[in-house]
Protein backbone atom coordinates (compact mmCIF):
# COMPACT_ATOMS: atom_id res chain seq x y z
CA UNK A 1 0.00 0.00 0.00
CA UNK A 2 1.34 3.37 -1.01
CA UNK A 3 0.82 6.08 1.59
CA UNK A 4 -1.68 8.64 0.30
CA UNK A 5 -1.63 12.04 1.92
CA UNK A 6 -4.75 14.11 1.60
CA UNK A 7 -5.21 17.71 2.65
CA UNK A 8 -8.18 17.06 4.92
CA UNK A 9 -8.74 20.70 5.81
CA UNK A 10 -8.93 21.72 2.15
CA UNK A 11 -11.27 18.88 1.10
CA UNK A 12 -13.50 19.47 4.13
CA UNK A 13 -13.77 23.09 3.07
CA UNK A 14 -14.83 21.95 -0.43
CA UNK A 15 -17.45 19.75 1.27
CA UNK A 16 -18.57 22.70 3.45
CA UNK A 17 -17.95 20.85 6.71
CA UNK A 18 -16.12 22.53 9.55
CA UNK A 19 -13.90 20.12 11.47
CA UNK A 20 -12.16 20.30 14.82
CA UNK A 21 -8.37 19.95 14.97
CA UNK A 22 -8.82 16.52 16.46
CA UNK A 23 -11.09 15.42 13.61
CA UNK A 24 -8.64 16.71 11.00
CA UNK A 25 -5.89 14.64 12.54
CA UNK A 26 -7.96 11.49 12.99
CA UNK A 27 -9.47 11.64 9.50
CA UNK A 28 -6.05 12.24 7.96
CA UNK A 29 -4.75 8.94 9.30
CA UNK A 30 -7.94 7.07 8.42
CA UNK A 31 -8.08 8.45 4.88
CA UNK A 32 -4.50 7.33 4.18
CA UNK A 33 -5.45 3.86 5.32
CA UNK A 34 -8.71 3.78 3.29
CA UNK A 35 -7.17 5.30 0.15
CA UNK A 36 -4.22 2.94 0.51
CA UNK A 37 -6.68 0.07 0.41
CA UNK A 38 -8.61 1.60 -2.49
CA UNK A 39 -5.35 1.71 -4.47
CA UNK A 40 -6.05 -1.96 -5.11
CA UNK A 41 -8.14 -0.88 -8.08
CA UNK A 42 -4.93 0.13 -9.87
CA UNK A 43 -4.07 -3.56 -10.25
CA UNK A 44 -6.75 -3.84 -12.94
CA UNK A 45 -6.35 -2.80 -16.55
CA UNK A 46 -9.56 -0.91 -17.31
CA UNK A 47 -8.49 1.03 -20.40
CA UNK A 48 -10.96 -0.78 -22.65
CA UNK A 49 -13.81 -0.93 -20.11
CA UNK A 50 -16.84 1.35 -20.25
CA UNK A 51 -17.89 2.95 -16.96
CA UNK A 52 -21.16 1.98 -15.26
CA UNK A 53 -23.04 4.88 -13.70
CA UNK A 54 -26.23 2.91 -13.17
CA UNK A 55 -26.94 -0.81 -12.97
CA UNK A 56 -30.12 -0.44 -14.99
CA UNK A 57 -29.68 2.69 -17.10
CA UNK A 58 -32.81 4.29 -18.48
CA UNK A 59 -32.78 7.41 -20.62
CA UNK A 60 -35.33 10.07 -21.41
CA UNK A 61 -37.97 8.85 -19.00
CA UNK A 62 -40.94 11.13 -19.66
CA UNK A 63 -44.41 11.59 -18.33
CA UNK A 64 -47.34 13.46 -19.84
CA UNK A 65 -46.85 17.20 -19.49
CA UNK A 66 -49.87 17.88 -17.34
CA UNK A 67 -50.26 20.34 -14.51
CA UNK A 68 -50.29 18.63 -11.12
CA UNK A 69 -50.61 19.94 -7.62
CA UNK A 70 -47.43 20.16 -5.56
CA UNK A 71 -46.39 20.93 -2.02
CA UNK A 72 -48.11 24.05 -0.67
CA UNK A 73 -46.01 27.01 0.36
CA UNK A 74 -47.02 26.46 3.96
CA UNK A 75 -45.90 22.81 3.94
CA UNK A 76 -42.69 23.65 2.10
CA UNK A 77 -41.79 26.20 4.75
CA UNK A 78 -42.93 24.18 7.74
CA UNK A 79 -39.49 22.76 8.51
CA UNK A 80 -37.51 25.93 7.76
CA UNK A 81 -35.16 26.98 10.57
CA UNK A 82 -35.83 30.69 9.91
CA UNK A 83 -38.66 32.06 7.77
CA UNK A 84 -40.48 35.35 7.27
CA UNK A 85 -43.26 36.54 4.96
CA UNK A 86 -43.53 33.17 3.25
CA UNK A 87 -39.80 33.07 2.50
CA UNK A 88 -36.67 31.30 3.75
CA UNK A 89 -34.43 33.75 5.58
CA UNK A 90 -30.76 33.46 4.57
CA UNK A 91 -27.61 35.46 5.35
CA UNK A 92 -26.77 38.35 3.04
CA UNK A 93 -25.23 37.03 -0.18
CA UNK A 94 -24.38 40.21 -2.19
CA UNK A 95 -22.89 43.41 -0.87
CA UNK B 1 -48.81 -13.56 21.74
CA UNK B 2 -50.05 -11.74 18.63
CA UNK B 3 -46.87 -9.69 18.23
CA UNK B 4 -44.89 -12.92 17.73
CA UNK B 5 -46.85 -14.01 14.69
CA UNK B 6 -45.88 -13.68 11.06
CA UNK B 7 -47.97 -11.40 8.84
CA UNK B 8 -49.55 -14.47 7.22
CA UNK B 9 -50.50 -15.95 10.60
CA UNK B 10 -51.93 -12.72 12.01
CA UNK B 11 -53.84 -12.00 8.78
CA UNK B 12 -55.54 -15.35 8.94
CA UNK B 13 -56.58 -14.75 12.56
CA UNK B 14 -57.81 -11.25 11.69
CA UNK B 15 -59.73 -12.61 8.72
CA UNK B 16 -61.39 -15.30 10.80
CA UNK B 17 -62.44 -12.64 13.29
CA UNK B 18 -60.86 -14.32 16.32
CA UNK B 19 -58.65 -11.31 17.09
CA UNK B 20 -58.65 -7.59 16.33
CA UNK B 21 -55.92 -5.31 14.95
CA UNK B 22 -56.22 -3.31 18.12
CA UNK B 23 -55.19 -6.36 20.14
CA UNK B 24 -52.27 -6.97 17.78
CA UNK B 25 -51.18 -3.32 17.94
CA UNK B 26 -51.47 -3.36 21.72
CA UNK B 27 -49.36 -6.53 21.89
CA UNK B 28 -46.59 -4.75 19.91
CA UNK B 29 -46.81 -1.70 22.19
CA UNK B 30 -46.61 -3.92 25.29
CA UNK B 31 -43.55 -5.67 23.89
CA UNK B 32 -41.88 -2.31 23.14
CA UNK B 33 -42.63 -1.24 26.69
CA UNK B 34 -41.13 -4.48 28.00
CA UNK B 35 -37.94 -4.76 25.95
CA UNK B 36 -37.10 -1.57 24.07
CA UNK B 37 -35.46 0.13 27.03
CA UNK B 38 -32.72 -2.50 26.61
CA UNK B 39 -32.74 -2.79 22.81
CA UNK B 40 -33.30 0.80 21.63
CA UNK B 41 -34.83 -0.24 18.30
CA UNK B 42 -37.24 2.70 18.32
CA UNK B 43 -36.14 6.33 18.17
CA UNK B 44 -39.76 7.27 18.76
CA UNK B 45 -43.25 5.89 18.37
CA UNK B 46 -46.74 7.20 18.93
CA UNK B 47 -48.92 4.61 20.71
CA UNK B 48 -52.13 6.65 20.37
CA UNK B 49 -51.62 7.03 16.62
CA UNK B 50 -50.95 3.29 16.17
CA UNK B 51 -54.07 2.38 18.14
CA UNK B 52 -56.17 4.85 16.15
CA UNK B 53 -54.92 3.24 12.90
CA UNK B 54 -55.73 -0.20 14.35
CA UNK B 55 -59.25 0.88 15.28
CA UNK B 56 -59.78 2.25 11.79
CA UNK B 57 -58.64 -1.07 10.31
CA UNK B 58 -60.99 -3.00 12.61
CA UNK B 59 -63.89 -0.73 11.63
CA UNK B 60 -63.11 -1.15 7.93
CA UNK B 61 -63.04 -4.92 8.26
CA UNK B 62 -66.32 -4.96 10.15
CA UNK B 63 -68.13 -2.58 7.81
CA UNK B 64 -66.85 -4.26 4.64
CA UNK B 65 -67.19 -7.78 5.99
CA UNK B 66 -63.55 -8.61 5.25
CA UNK B 67 -60.27 -7.12 4.11
CA UNK B 68 -61.57 -6.30 0.60
CA UNK B 69 -58.31 -7.45 -0.97
CA UNK B 70 -56.13 -5.37 1.33
CA UNK B 71 -53.45 -7.94 2.14
CA UNK B 72 -51.91 -6.02 5.06
CA UNK B 73 -55.10 -4.76 6.69
CA UNK B 74 -54.41 -4.16 10.38
CA UNK B 75 -50.76 -5.33 10.33
CA UNK B 76 -48.33 -3.17 12.41
CA UNK B 77 -45.19 -2.36 10.41
CA UNK B 78 -42.22 -0.36 11.74
CA UNK B 79 -40.51 2.17 9.49
CA UNK B 80 -36.80 2.94 9.25
CA UNK B 81 -36.06 6.57 10.07
CA UNK B 82 -34.97 7.29 6.48
CA UNK B 83 -38.40 6.85 4.84
CA UNK B 84 -40.91 9.72 4.84
CA UNK B 85 -44.27 9.19 6.56
CA UNK B 86 -46.54 12.24 6.40
CA UNK B 87 -46.87 13.92 9.78
CA UNK B 88 -44.20 11.74 11.40
CA UNK B 89 -40.71 12.90 12.40
CA UNK B 90 -37.82 12.04 10.07
CA UNK B 91 -34.24 12.26 11.30
CA UNK B 92 -32.20 9.64 9.41
CA UNK B 93 -30.52 8.88 12.73
CA UNK B 94 -28.94 12.35 12.56
CA UNK B 95 -28.95 15.59 14.51
CA UNK B 96 -28.94 17.68 11.36
CA UNK B 97 -32.65 17.33 10.62
CA UNK B 98 -33.62 18.84 13.97
CA UNK B 99 -37.37 18.63 14.52
CA UNK B 100 -38.18 17.80 10.88
CA UNK B 101 -41.67 16.44 10.21
CA UNK B 102 -42.34 14.82 6.79
CA UNK B 103 -44.74 16.85 4.66
CA UNK B 104 -45.56 13.87 2.42
CA UNK B 105 -45.59 10.07 2.21
CA UNK B 106 -42.93 8.04 0.42
CA UNK B 107 -44.41 5.98 -2.43
CA UNK B 108 -43.83 2.74 -0.49
CA UNK B 109 -45.76 4.23 2.43
CA UNK B 110 -48.67 5.18 0.14
CA UNK B 111 -48.69 1.64 -1.21
CA UNK B 112 -48.57 0.07 2.26
CA UNK B 113 -51.37 2.36 3.44
CA UNK B 114 -53.50 1.32 0.45
CA UNK B 115 -52.84 -2.30 1.43
CA UNK B 116 -54.17 -1.52 4.91
CA UNK B 117 -50.90 -1.59 6.89
CA UNK B 118 -50.53 0.24 10.21
CA UNK B 119 -47.34 2.31 9.85
CA UNK B 120 -45.72 3.23 13.10
CA UNK B 121 -42.53 4.26 14.81
CA UNK B 122 -39.22 5.58 13.63
CA UNK B 123 -36.72 2.76 13.96
CA UNK B 124 -33.05 3.38 14.59
CA UNK B 125 -30.30 3.29 11.99
CA UNK B 126 -26.76 4.33 11.25
CA UNK B 127 -26.87 8.03 10.43
CA UNK B 128 -28.01 8.49 6.81
CA UNK B 129 -27.69 4.69 6.42
CA UNK B 130 -23.90 4.91 6.60
CA UNK B 131 -22.69 2.05 8.70
CA UNK B 132 -22.91 -1.64 9.45
CA UNK B 133 -23.67 -1.66 13.17
CA UNK B 134 -26.27 1.03 14.09
CA UNK B 135 -23.56 2.53 16.31
CA UNK B 136 -23.49 5.68 14.14
CA UNK B 137 -26.84 7.00 15.33
CA UNK B 138 -27.40 10.31 17.07
CA UNK B 139 -30.07 8.45 19.05
CA UNK B 140 -27.81 5.87 20.70
CA UNK B 141 -26.80 2.35 19.70
CA UNK B 142 -29.32 -0.41 19.17
CA UNK B 143 -28.56 -3.77 20.75
CA UNK B 144 -28.78 -7.27 19.33
CA UNK B 145 -31.63 -9.17 21.02
CA UNK B 146 -29.55 -12.40 20.96
CA UNK B 147 -26.71 -10.77 22.90
CA UNK B 148 -27.08 -7.26 24.27
CA UNK B 149 -23.31 -6.64 24.08
CA UNK B 150 -23.37 -7.09 20.31
CA UNK B 151 -24.50 -4.90 17.47
CA UNK B 152 -27.61 -5.77 15.48
CA UNK B 153 -25.74 -4.89 12.29
CA UNK B 154 -26.73 -1.95 10.16
CA UNK B 155 -27.66 0.30 8.81
CA UNK B 156 -31.27 -0.99 9.21
CA UNK B 157 -30.38 -2.30 12.69
CA UNK B 158 -33.48 -0.88 14.36
CA UNK B 159 -35.76 -2.58 11.83
CA UNK B 160 -34.03 -5.95 12.34
CA UNK B 161 -34.17 -5.66 16.14
CA UNK B 162 -37.84 -4.62 16.11
CA UNK B 163 -38.71 -7.66 13.96
CA UNK B 164 -36.49 -10.17 15.79
CA UNK B 165 -37.73 -9.01 19.21
CA UNK B 166 -41.38 -9.09 18.10
CA UNK B 167 -41.95 -5.37 18.62
CA UNK B 168 -43.71 -5.29 15.25
CA UNK B 169 -44.88 -7.78 12.63
CA UNK B 170 -42.47 -6.58 9.93
CA UNK B 171 -40.17 -3.67 9.20
CA UNK B 172 -39.09 -1.52 6.30
CA UNK B 173 -35.39 -0.93 5.74
CA UNK B 174 -33.14 0.36 3.00
CA UNK B 175 -30.17 -1.44 1.46
CA UNK B 176 -27.30 0.40 -0.26
CA UNK B 177 -24.53 -2.13 0.36
CA UNK B 178 -26.18 -4.75 2.57
CA UNK B 179 -28.09 -2.58 5.04
CA UNK B 180 -31.16 -4.84 5.01
CA UNK B 181 -29.50 -8.24 4.55
CA UNK B 182 -26.64 -7.86 7.06
CA UNK B 183 -28.79 -6.81 10.07
CA UNK B 184 -31.31 -9.50 9.11
CA UNK B 185 -28.47 -12.05 9.29
CA UNK B 186 -27.19 -10.70 12.62
CA UNK B 187 -30.65 -10.70 14.22
CA UNK B 188 -32.05 -13.91 12.73
CA UNK B 189 -34.77 -12.56 10.44
CA UNK B 190 -35.41 -12.45 6.71
CA UNK B 191 -34.13 -9.40 4.79
CA UNK B 192 -34.78 -8.75 1.11
CA UNK B 193 -32.94 -6.32 -1.19
CA UNK B 194 -35.03 -5.98 -4.35
CA UNK B 195 -33.46 -5.54 -7.79
CA UNK B 196 -32.52 -1.95 -8.51
CA UNK B 197 -35.60 -0.28 -9.99
CA UNK B 198 -38.13 -2.72 -8.56
CA UNK B 199 -39.25 -0.38 -5.76
CA UNK B 200 -39.70 3.38 -5.90
CA UNK B 201 -37.18 5.47 -3.97
CA UNK B 202 -39.46 8.51 -3.79
CA UNK B 203 -39.53 9.57 -0.15
CA UNK B 204 -36.42 7.56 0.75
CA UNK B 205 -33.74 10.02 1.84
CA UNK B 206 -30.97 9.39 -0.69
CA UNK B 207 -27.55 8.08 0.34
CA UNK B 208 -26.18 6.62 -2.91
CA UNK B 209 -28.88 6.91 -5.53
CA UNK B 210 -27.54 4.32 -7.97
CA UNK B 211 -27.38 1.69 -5.20
CA UNK B 212 -30.25 2.43 -2.77
CA UNK B 213 -33.32 0.19 -2.62
CA UNK B 214 -36.03 -0.10 0.03
CA UNK B 215 -36.59 -3.64 1.26
CA UNK B 216 -38.61 -5.54 3.88
CA UNK B 217 -37.37 -7.26 7.05
CA UNK B 218 -39.73 -10.03 8.10
CA UNK B 219 -40.18 -13.21 10.17
CA UNK B 220 -40.64 -15.46 7.14
CA UNK B 221 -39.91 -15.60 3.43
CA UNK B 222 -43.64 -15.60 2.71
CA UNK B 223 -44.00 -12.29 4.55
CA UNK B 224 -41.10 -10.82 2.55
CA UNK B 225 -42.81 -11.93 -0.68
CA UNK B 226 -46.06 -10.34 0.44
CA UNK B 227 -44.40 -7.06 1.40
CA UNK B 228 -42.52 -6.98 -1.92
CA UNK B 229 -45.74 -7.56 -3.83
CA UNK B 230 -47.23 -4.49 -2.15
CA UNK B 231 -44.31 -2.05 -2.40
CA UNK B 232 -43.11 -2.85 -5.96
CA UNK B 233 -44.06 -1.16 -9.19
CA UNK B 234 -43.45 1.83 -11.45
CA UNK B 235 -43.74 5.34 -10.04
CA UNK B 236 -44.02 8.59 -11.96
CA UNK B 237 -42.07 10.19 -9.11
CA UNK B 238 -38.99 7.99 -9.54
CA UNK B 239 -37.68 7.71 -13.09
CA UNK B 240 -35.31 4.89 -12.11
CA UNK B 241 -38.21 2.72 -11.00
CA UNK B 242 -38.82 0.26 -13.82
CA UNK B 243 -42.24 -0.04 -15.47
CA UNK B 244 -42.64 -3.78 -15.54
CA UNK B 245 -45.42 -5.93 -14.28
CA UNK B 246 -45.15 -6.97 -10.64
CA UNK B 247 -45.42 -10.75 -10.28
CA UNK B 248 -47.55 -12.30 -7.54
CA UNK B 249 -44.51 -13.24 -5.50
CA UNK B 250 -46.54 -15.20 -2.94
CA UNK B 251 -48.13 -17.47 -5.54
CA UNK B 252 -45.04 -19.26 -6.90
CA UNK B 253 -43.55 -19.62 -3.45
CA UNK B 254 -44.28 -23.28 -2.78
CA UNK B 255 -43.01 -24.60 -6.11
CA UNK B 256 -40.29 -27.23 -6.24
CA UNK B 257 -36.66 -26.26 -6.63
CA UNK B 258 -35.78 -29.56 -8.34
CA UNK B 259 -33.32 -29.03 -11.16
CA UNK B 260 -32.51 -25.46 -10.18
CA UNK B 261 -28.86 -24.61 -10.65
CA UNK B 262 -27.21 -22.92 -7.69
CA UNK B 263 -23.74 -21.42 -7.90
CA UNK B 264 -21.27 -21.10 -5.05
CA UNK B 265 -18.62 -18.47 -5.78
CA UNK B 266 -15.19 -19.84 -4.95
CA UNK B 267 -14.02 -16.33 -4.05
CA UNK B 268 -16.51 -16.12 -1.16
CA UNK B 269 -15.59 -19.24 0.78
CA UNK B 270 -12.11 -18.06 1.72
CA UNK B 271 -10.00 -16.22 4.31
CA UNK B 272 -11.80 -14.18 6.95
CA UNK B 273 -14.84 -16.46 6.85
CA UNK B 274 -15.68 -17.81 10.30
CA UNK B 275 -15.55 -21.65 10.21
CA UNK B 276 -18.92 -21.88 11.98
CA UNK B 277 -20.50 -19.66 9.33
CA UNK B 278 -18.86 -21.73 6.58
CA UNK B 279 -20.24 -24.93 8.14
CA UNK B 280 -23.75 -23.52 8.34
CA UNK B 281 -23.61 -22.50 4.67
CA UNK B 282 -22.33 -25.96 3.67
CA UNK B 283 -25.16 -27.58 5.61
CA UNK B 284 -27.63 -25.29 3.82
CA UNK B 285 -26.18 -26.32 0.47
CA UNK B 286 -26.68 -30.00 1.38
CA UNK B 287 -30.29 -29.28 2.25
CA UNK B 288 -30.88 -27.51 -1.06
CA UNK B 289 -29.19 -30.39 -2.88
CA UNK B 290 -31.43 -32.83 -1.04
CA UNK B 291 -34.40 -30.97 -2.46
CA UNK B 292 -33.10 -31.53 -5.98
CA UNK B 293 -31.08 -28.38 -6.65
CA UNK B 294 -27.80 -28.77 -8.50
CA UNK B 295 -24.86 -27.11 -6.80
CA UNK B 296 -21.92 -25.93 -8.90
CA UNK B 297 -18.87 -23.86 -8.17
CA UNK B 298 -18.75 -20.57 -10.01
CA UNK B 299 -16.31 -17.70 -10.14
CA UNK B 300 -16.89 -14.00 -9.52
CA UNK B 301 -13.30 -12.98 -10.18
CA UNK B 302 -13.62 -9.29 -9.28
CA UNK B 303 -15.03 -9.91 -5.80
CA UNK B 304 -11.88 -8.65 -4.08
CA UNK B 305 -12.37 -5.22 -5.70
CA UNK B 306 -15.98 -4.73 -4.55
CA UNK B 307 -15.24 -3.01 -1.24
CA UNK B 308 -12.89 -0.46 -2.83
CA UNK B 309 -15.31 0.16 -5.70
CA UNK B 310 -18.26 0.56 -3.38
CA UNK B 311 -16.54 3.04 -1.07
CA UNK B 312 -15.71 5.28 -4.03
CA UNK B 313 -19.09 5.11 -5.80
CA UNK B 314 -21.18 5.33 -2.63
CA UNK B 315 -19.22 8.15 -0.99
CA UNK B 316 -19.12 10.14 -4.24
CA UNK B 317 -22.89 9.91 -4.59
CA UNK B 318 -23.33 10.68 -0.90
CA UNK B 319 -21.23 13.83 -1.14
CA UNK B 320 -23.64 15.12 -3.80
CA UNK B 321 -26.85 13.89 -2.14
CA UNK B 322 -26.04 15.26 1.30
CA UNK B 323 -25.24 18.72 -0.05
CA UNK B 324 -28.91 19.54 0.54
CA UNK B 325 -28.41 19.49 4.32
CA UNK B 326 -27.12 23.03 4.50
CA UNK B 327 -29.23 24.69 7.19
CA UNK B 328 -31.32 26.74 4.78
CA UNK B 329 -34.60 24.96 4.08
CA UNK B 330 -34.98 22.54 6.96
CA UNK B 331 -33.43 21.20 10.11
CA UNK B 332 -30.55 22.52 12.14
CA UNK B 333 -28.99 25.91 11.41
CA UNK B 334 -25.81 27.25 12.98
CA UNK B 335 -25.42 30.88 11.94
CA UNK B 336 -22.38 32.31 10.18
CA UNK B 337 -21.25 35.63 8.72
CA UNK B 338 -21.93 34.46 5.17
CA UNK B 339 -23.68 31.48 3.56
CA UNK B 340 -20.47 29.42 3.25
CA UNK B 341 -19.75 29.79 6.95
CA UNK B 342 -23.36 28.95 7.83
CA UNK B 343 -23.18 25.77 5.72
CA UNK B 344 -19.87 24.65 7.19
CA UNK B 345 -20.84 25.30 10.77
CA UNK B 346 -24.25 23.69 10.36
CA UNK B 347 -22.80 20.58 8.73
CA UNK B 348 -19.89 20.44 11.18
CA UNK B 349 -22.30 20.49 14.12
CA UNK B 350 -25.08 18.40 12.57
CA UNK B 351 -23.30 15.46 10.93
CA UNK B 352 -21.77 12.62 12.92
CA UNK B 353 -18.26 11.27 12.42
CA UNK B 354 -18.97 8.56 9.82
CA UNK B 355 -21.10 10.88 7.69
CA UNK B 356 -18.37 13.52 7.72
CA UNK B 357 -15.81 10.89 6.84
CA UNK B 358 -17.80 9.61 3.86
CA UNK B 359 -18.86 13.01 2.52
CA UNK B 360 -15.27 14.25 2.66
CA UNK B 361 -13.96 11.05 1.05
CA UNK B 362 -16.63 11.36 -1.65
CA UNK B 363 -15.70 15.00 -2.24
CA UNK B 364 -12.06 13.98 -2.57
CA UNK B 365 -12.63 11.21 -5.13
CA UNK B 366 -14.70 13.60 -7.27
CA UNK B 367 -12.35 16.55 -6.92
CA UNK B 368 -10.37 18.04 -9.76
CA UNK B 369 -7.30 15.95 -10.54
CA UNK B 370 -8.57 12.83 -8.77
CA UNK B 371 -11.81 12.12 -10.64
CA UNK B 372 -10.21 9.84 -13.26
CA UNK B 373 -7.96 8.04 -10.81
CA UNK B 374 -10.74 7.23 -8.37
CA UNK B 375 -14.32 7.80 -9.49
CA UNK B 376 -14.01 6.95 -13.19
CA UNK B 377 -11.82 3.93 -12.43
CA UNK B 378 -14.34 2.68 -9.84
CA UNK B 379 -17.17 3.02 -12.36
CA UNK B 380 -15.17 0.90 -14.79
CA UNK B 381 -14.50 -1.76 -12.18
CA UNK B 382 -18.23 -1.68 -11.45
CA UNK B 383 -18.74 -2.76 -15.06
CA UNK B 384 -16.42 -5.73 -14.48
CA UNK B 385 -18.33 -6.71 -11.33
CA UNK B 386 -21.64 -6.53 -13.21
CA UNK B 387 -20.19 -8.70 -15.98
CA UNK B 388 -19.06 -11.30 -13.44
CA UNK B 389 -22.68 -11.70 -12.33
CA UNK B 390 -24.13 -11.60 -15.84
CA UNK B 391 -21.78 -14.42 -16.86
CA UNK B 392 -22.52 -16.42 -13.73
CA UNK B 393 -26.27 -16.12 -14.29
CA UNK B 394 -25.86 -17.69 -17.73
CA UNK B 395 -24.89 -20.87 -15.89
CA UNK B 396 -26.93 -20.75 -12.68
CA UNK B 397 -30.39 -19.65 -11.50
CA UNK B 398 -29.17 -18.24 -8.21
CA UNK B 399 -25.97 -17.76 -6.22
CA UNK B 400 -25.59 -18.99 -2.63
CA UNK B 401 -23.18 -17.33 -0.17
CA UNK B 402 -22.87 -16.43 3.50
CA UNK B 403 -24.51 -13.03 4.17
CA UNK B 404 -21.63 -11.99 6.42
CA UNK B 405 -18.17 -13.42 7.17
CA UNK B 406 -18.94 -13.65 10.91
CA UNK B 407 -21.95 -13.53 13.20
CA UNK B 408 -22.74 -10.27 15.05
CA UNK B 409 -19.68 -8.46 16.34
CA UNK B 410 -19.35 -6.66 19.66
CA UNK B 411 -20.46 -3.09 20.19
CA UNK B 412 -17.31 -0.97 19.93
CA UNK B 413 -15.30 -3.75 18.28
CA UNK B 414 -14.91 -2.01 14.91
CA UNK B 415 -16.20 1.49 15.57
CA UNK B 416 -12.72 3.08 15.63
CA UNK B 417 -11.51 1.23 12.55
CA UNK B 418 -13.60 2.28 9.54
CA UNK B 419 -11.71 0.06 7.08
CA UNK B 420 -12.35 -3.09 9.15
CA UNK B 421 -16.02 -2.09 9.37
CA UNK B 422 -16.16 -1.62 5.58
CA UNK B 423 -14.54 -5.02 4.97
CA UNK B 424 -17.30 -6.74 6.96
CA UNK B 425 -19.67 -5.94 4.07
CA UNK B 426 -17.67 -7.95 1.54
CA UNK B 427 -20.46 -10.43 0.64
CA UNK B 428 -23.33 -7.96 0.32
CA UNK B 429 -21.87 -4.96 -1.56
CA UNK B 430 -21.53 -6.51 -5.02
CA UNK B 431 -25.28 -7.12 -5.24
CA UNK B 432 -25.96 -3.37 -5.12
CA UNK B 433 -23.13 -2.54 -7.53
CA UNK B 434 -24.59 -5.06 -10.01
CA UNK B 435 -28.21 -4.03 -9.38
CA UNK B 436 -29.33 -7.63 -8.80
CA UNK B 437 -31.63 -8.90 -6.03
CA UNK B 438 -30.64 -10.64 -2.80
CA UNK B 439 -32.18 -12.11 0.30
CA UNK B 440 -30.78 -13.22 3.65
CA UNK B 441 -32.51 -16.07 5.49
CA UNK B 442 -31.60 -17.56 8.88
CA UNK B 443 -29.49 -20.72 8.46
CA UNK B 444 -28.40 -21.69 11.95
CA UNK B 445 -26.47 -20.47 14.97
CA UNK B 446 -22.95 -20.23 16.21
CA UNK B 447 -22.21 -21.90 19.53
CA UNK B 448 -20.80 -20.01 22.48
CA UNK B 449 -22.31 -17.51 22.18
CA UNK B 450 -25.43 -18.59 20.31
CA UNK B 451 -25.82 -16.04 17.50
CA UNK B 452 -27.84 -16.24 14.28
CA UNK B 453 -26.14 -16.93 10.93
CA UNK B 454 -27.49 -15.68 7.61
CA UNK B 455 -27.57 -17.44 4.25
CA UNK B 456 -27.55 -15.10 1.27
CA UNK B 457 -29.21 -15.95 -2.02
CA UNK B 458 -28.49 -13.68 -4.99
CA UNK B 459 -30.72 -13.64 -8.05
CA UNK B 460 -30.85 -12.20 -11.56
CA UNK B 461 -32.13 -8.65 -12.04
CA UNK B 462 -35.90 -8.90 -11.48
CA UNK B 463 -35.50 -12.57 -10.57
CA UNK B 464 -37.13 -12.26 -7.14
CA UNK B 465 -39.69 -14.99 -7.89
CA UNK B 466 -37.01 -17.65 -8.27
CA UNK B 467 -35.05 -16.27 -5.35
CA UNK B 468 -38.01 -16.31 -2.98
CA UNK B 469 -39.01 -19.80 -4.04
CA UNK B 470 -35.55 -21.15 -3.17
CA UNK B 471 -35.50 -19.20 0.09
CA UNK B 472 -38.93 -20.49 1.03
CA UNK B 473 -38.06 -24.10 0.21
CA UNK B 474 -35.00 -23.83 2.44
CA UNK B 475 -36.82 -22.06 5.26
CA UNK B 476 -39.74 -24.49 5.34
CA UNK B 477 -37.40 -27.47 5.44
CA UNK B 478 -35.20 -26.14 8.24
CA UNK B 479 -37.33 -23.85 10.37
CA UNK B 480 -34.41 -21.72 11.61
CA UNK B 481 -36.55 -18.60 11.13
CA UNK B 482 -38.88 -19.66 13.94
CA UNK B 483 -36.21 -19.44 16.67
CA UNK B 484 -36.73 -16.51 19.05
CA UNK B 485 -34.23 -14.68 21.27
CA UNK B 486 -34.79 -15.03 25.00
CA UNK B 487 -35.61 -11.62 26.43
CA UNK B 488 -36.63 -12.17 30.01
Amino acid sequence: MAAVEIDVEYVAQLARISLSGEEIQKFGAQFSQILGYIDKLRELDVDQVDPTAHADPRVNVMREDVVQSSLSQELALRNAPVKANGLFVVPKIVE
Amino acid sequence: MLNQLTIAELSSKLNSGTVSSREAAQACLDQIERVDGRLNAFISHDPADLLAQADAADRFRQEQGGNQGRPLLGIPIAVKDVIAVRGHPLNCGSKILGSYVSPYDATVIEKLRSAGALLFGRVNMDEFAMGSSTENSAFGVSRNPWDLDRTPGGSSGGSAVAVAADECLAGLGSDTGGSVRQPAAFCGCVGLKPSYGRVSRYGLVAYASSLDQIGPLTKSVRDAALMLEVISGADSKDSTCVPREVPKFTEGLNGSIRGMRLGVPREYMVGGLDPQVADAVRAALSELEKQGAEITEISLPHTEYAVATYYIVATAEASANLARFDGIRYGLRVDGADPAELYSRTRGAGFGTEVKRRVILGTYVLSSGYYDAYYLRAQKVRTLIRKDFAEAFERVDAIVTPTTPTAAFRIGEKSDDPLQMYLSDIYTLSCNLAGICGVSVPCGFTTNPRLPIGLQLLGKPFGEETLLRIANAYEQATGWHAAKPELS
